[in-house]
């Protein structure tokens, strides 16, 4: 498996067979019935066998949230810990075990607001961490209040006369975060949410997965347009590595001056409509996918793997720098350390 | 330069016969001065210039020197928190004081009897601890008009006769340092800056100081500009030289070594003392110790430190903020490691709720809290003890931590291997109470044996630890050790232990989620009693007579000058009993005892009353403060006056 998941080549393989069901804990699930939250437990339950490591190696750490009780439905080590700290957390345990393959789950209030800090600086450090984060753009544990990502004007019980603040858009976040792999997709889409989790898994470094998951008690709806079969083909733009970046008749082009539109394809156009390189080391055309979407309408929603690039490994460098000083100085001795340079004695 | 003063405010014990003179001897290697010398049991110097003048470093060297000799010692680095203030002015001066006698001694000294000021902002801002008597040497070249008023000198007082009651020594460093480099070929002001070097030559030759190690020390510091190593020894030798050839300094000074305990010593300061005791602590425990902290003075030094060792299989990570630092310090502690965070107040409220979560998650973990002046930014570079209730109580909910707090700069070695096994034995976070004294104090080290340390056994859980009614094994990760009522450490990686913790309230035993009002009642009270139950030194009085109606009581860096002070009460026919806290929560299990057995017991300390408070607290007893926070340490003359107060209530109340 170590070929297929470079990232977890030091991780002990498990060689019996996994299913669905090892990943499942006796806990009842307790989210609201209806939740985005529960196709995505399924579907990662059912991805983790595919891993071909120990279910003990496996570690899920989150904040505070709805989606922060995901751990608690794992049967792996996982902490449920507090809000937004989760990327810090997970980074001082990925950076000490090498041999785990760490998670975190987290939501747009827990990453976005209280936690940017540092979910910001874990994606420039690039530690070995796969982050999901569920963007329902509300708050739901907190019952009903506009998140980081909510649109301009919702109107929520914080905001009754509409939210002034300007969302984040995650992935130009993450991207202009330095981050090194930056996916998006959807809850109710099992088989792309699954493409994806491959995809975070293999990479080598902070992978930042942005799950669009509906919240049914909340903000119902806010991604039907994406889900709907009458209007998903000409809202959702399907990215694959390597292919032009089509869908519905539609492509996407670059203007002369550099912009990306989106335009109907044509045979005299074909040629032009660009084609997706996730391995792109220059962030610009990834950073301009991630804005192709009408904010409002959500129409022209690129999902897929948008940026996904090789640079080393935070928990790696740090051994190495362990090594790399033991070997010159020889392993630590506690009494010549103690005993310094400068000593005398008395008696 | 013909008496040393000997003031009775610098006392740190009985007066020895200070001032005695001997025949000149040759000092080891080195043709000896042909003036005669004074033998004296101990000296406080001060070192003041603008902080780029590098007083610092002149008196680390002087410490280095002095340990080397034998002597015991004890300093009080002062600087401010800018790091170059303007030059010339009040706020931008920077003081070393430095103690060192032939006795065992506590503190840096109350008073210095020698001054040495780069320039007039120095000698202004020092003047006023000054005893009558006391020796003052200064840098004449900078005394110059300009210079006076920009510290507001309307006279000269190096001529106005303002400092009559002083022996005063105008000495021009800087241009006997200029004069004393002119051939090395460089640039004025490039030799100007080897000035401090000269002062420190002439204090040298004063004292008798061996000079092999700073000029060894100055080859190694500028290996890669070996012409500005050679200046700064040139300049050295020349400090040296002119108080040999000076009139104006007619006499040298000897203080023997000090009788020690036998052993191999080194001088260490607190936070290099801290440093090793963590990583004594890994070595001992077999856990990787992992560091997460973000830079804050007085506790950077540590992070520096620790990250110079990475061959002891130390991970150092600078985390984006303090939260960040102490989160990965405790992911790693998920992950089977010694985790630790440091820090200083500020950085301790901002970890609240992370340390919060460690009580709830029960894992081990060190906060070191390196204290500061406060609240707020308050004073960065100056020390306090007031975070005492910040340790203790500074957290939602019934979140009970252990406290240990070292009381001299070597014991954060000690204090250190203490936290760490509390952390471990009991799987809780331990809170450090280190403070900016200690933590840049320095002073001397018996070096210890590495099998004399303190073993200490993680434990980690291996296995089922619960039978469940059908007879099936099972891991339950808030399943009790009965003595320690510690929880089992299971880290990821071991198979069949697969667990989830997580903030929120656990059911006792299986550590799953429970809102049970019973259960969350019993979970509350059992972190409290893991917390009260653990095992902690006995409180030690120091009661020579058993007489003594008045006891003093400290924790933290107060054990320098109370115990001077203590000694001088003592020495004058008082009687006094000390004891003093090293273990802050919980309390050693006889305090109140203890208490309970003195008429009168009163609690010195940099804050307004913290450990009081506690004590009042659990104890009902009436201990009295006295307070004090100005960022320096207490003088022991004034804690004198203090306990001589309370001896004398005692007496009137008596007639």
């Amino acid at each position: 498996m170590s070929d297929t998941f470079p990232s977890l080549k030091l991780v002990p393989k498990d060689d019996r067979p996994q299913s669905a069901k090892d990943f499942k804990t006796d806990q009842e699930v307790r989210w609201c019935p209806g939740c985005g939250d529960y196709a995505i437990l399924a579907a990662v339950q059912s991805f983790m066998p595919e891993l071909g490591i120990r279910r003990e190696n496996t570690v899920f750490v989150s904040g505070i949230g709805c989606s922060s009780r995901f751990p608690y439905y794992m049967n792996t080590y996982g902490m449920h810990s507090i809000h937004g700290r989760a990327p810090a957390i997970a980074t001082g345990l990925a950076a000490s075990r090498p041999d785990l393959s760490v998670w975190v789950v987290t939501g747009d209030g827990d990453a976005l607001s209280i936690g940017g800090n540092h979910l910001i600086h874990a994606l420039r450090r690039n530690v070995n961490l796969k982050i999901l984060l569920f963007n329902n753009r509300i708050y739901g544990l907190t019952k009903g209040q506009y998140s980081p990502t909510s649109e301009v004007g919702k109107i929520t019980k914080s905001t009754p006369m509409g939210s002034l603040d300007h969302p984040f858009n995650p992935l130009s976040l993450a991207i202009g975060a330095e981050a090194t792999f930056v996916a998006r997709t959807i809850d109710s889409d099992r088989q792309h949410l699954t493409s994806v989790l491959r995809a975070a898994a293999r990479h080598q470094g902070t992978a930042l997965v942005e799950i669009y998951q509906n919240c049914n008690i909340f903000n119902d709806g806010a991604f039907e347009i994406l889900k709907e079969p009458a209007t998903r083909d000409e809202a959702l733009i399907r990215l694959q590595h390597g292919e032009p970046i089509t869908f519905a008749d539609h492509g996407v082009f670059r203007d002369p001056d550099g912009e990306l539109r989106v335009a109907p394809v044509t045979d005299a156009n074909r040629d032009q409509v660009i084609v997706h390189d996730a391995h792109a080391l220059s962030p610009a055309r990834a950073f301009a996918l991630s804005r192709i979407a009408d904010a409002d309408t959500l129409h022209h929603t690129p999902i897929g793997v948008l940026r996904d690039i090789q640079r080393p490994v935070y928990d790696t460098l740090m051994a190495d720098q362990l090594a790399t000083a033991t070997s010159q100085h020889g392993p630590g001795d506690l009494s010549t350390l103690l005993a310094g340079n400068d000593t005398w004695t008395v008696g | 330069m013909t008496s040393q003063v000997d003031q009775s405010e610098a006392v740190d014990g009985p007066d020895g016969n200070g001032g005695a003179s001997v025949p000149a001897a040759p000092l080891g290697g080195r043709q000896g001065p042909a003036k005669p010398i004074r033998r004296l049991d101990r000296v406080i110097i001060r070192f003041a210039g603008d902080s780029g003048d590098g007083m610092q470093l002149t008196g680390d060297r002087f410490t280095s020197e002095t340990a080397s000799f034998g002597n015991d010692l004890s300093t009080l680095p002062n600087f401010p928190a800018e790091i170059r203030a303007p030059a010339g002015t009040l706020p931008g001066v920077s003081s070393f004081q430095l103690h060192f006698a032939d006795h065992d001694i506590l503190t840096p000294g109350d008073a210095p009897n020698v001054l040495v000021a780069m320039n007039p902002a120095a000698l202004k801002a020092n003047i006023g601890d000054l005893p009558r008597g006391a020796d003052i040497i200064v840098n004449t070249d900078e005394f110059t008009k300009r210079a006076l008023a920009k510290v507001g000198y309307a006279a000269d007082p190096l001529a106005d006769g303002s400092l009559e009651a002083f022996h005063l020594h105008k000495v021009p460093l800087t241009s006997l340092t200029v004069e004393a480099l002119k051939e090395s070929g460089l640039a004025r002001k490039d030799a100007e800056r080897a000035k401090n070097m000269f002062a420190l030559g002439l204090l040298s030759w004063l004292y008798h100081r061996p000079t092999h190690g700073t000029e060894k020390f100055l080859r190694q510091k500028f290996a890669k500009k070996p012409a500005i190593a050679e200046a700064n020894i040139k300049a050295f030798r020349a400090g040296w030289n002119f108080g040999e050839t000076t009139e104006d300094f007619a006499v040298s000074y000897e203080v023997p070594p000090a009788a020690l305990a036998p052993g191999t010593y080194r001088n260490i300061s607190g936070n290099l003392a801290l440093s090793y005791g963590l990583i004594a602590a890994s070595q001992r425990s077999g856990l990787p110790l992992f560091l997460g902290s973000y830079p804050i003075t007085p506790a950077s030094d540590i992070l520096h430190e620790l990250s110079r060792h990475k061959n002891f299989g130390v991970r150092t990570f600078q985390a984006e903020d303090e939260i960040a630092g102490i989160g990965a310090a405790l992911g790693a502690a998920f992950g089977g490691a010694l985790g630790v965070t440091t820090t200083s107040g500020p950085g301790v409220a901002l970890k609240s709720e992370t340390v919060g979560l460690a009580v709830s998650l029960e894992l081990p973990l060190l906060v070191v809290d390196i204290q500061r002046g406060g609240p707020s930014t308050g004073l960065p570079t100056k020390t306090e003890q007031a975070d005492l209730l910040q340790a203790m109580f500074g957290r939602n909910g019934e979140a009970p931590v252990p406290i240990v707090a070292p009381a001299t700069p070597a014991e954060c070695f000690d204090a250190a291997l203490e936290a760490a096994r509390i952390a471990v034995t009991y799987r809780t976070p331990v809170l450090l109470l280190s403070d900016g004294y200690l933590a840049n104090g320095s002073e001397p080290w018996r070096i210890p044996q590495v099998d004399e340390l303190p073993a200490i056994t993680p434990d980690f859980a291996d296995g089922p630890n619960h039978v469940l009614e059908d007879g099936s094994e099972v891991f339950w990760p808030y399943q009790r050790d009965p003595q320690t009522l510690a929880r089992p450490w299971a880290v990821p990686g071991t198979p069949g232990l697969e667990h989830r913790i997580g903030g929120i309230e656990k059911q006792d035993g299986t550590g799953n989620i429970s809102y049970d009002p019973a259960n969350h009642d019993f979970m509350v009270r059992t972190r409290q009693a893991k917390i009260d139950g653990i095992a902690v030194p006995p409180a030690v009085v120091d009661d020579p007579s058993g007489e003594a109606r008045v006891l003093v009581l400290g924790w933290g860096s107060t054990y320098g000058p109370i115990t001077a002070a203590v000694r001088r009460v003592r020495a004058d026919g008082g009687v006094v009993a000390q004891a003093h806290l090293r273990n802050l929560n919980p309390f050693p299990a006889n305090l109140g005892a203890v208490l309970k057995g003195y008429d009168k017991v009163i609690v010195p300390e940099m804050n307004l009353g913290q450990l009081a408070l506690l004590l009042r607290a659990k104890y009902l007893v009436d201990a009295q403060s006295y307070n004090q926070v100005r960022g320096l340490p207490f003088k022991a003359a004034q804690l004198a006056d203090v306990l001589w107060a309370a001896i004398g209530t005692l007496e009137e109340n008596d007639v």
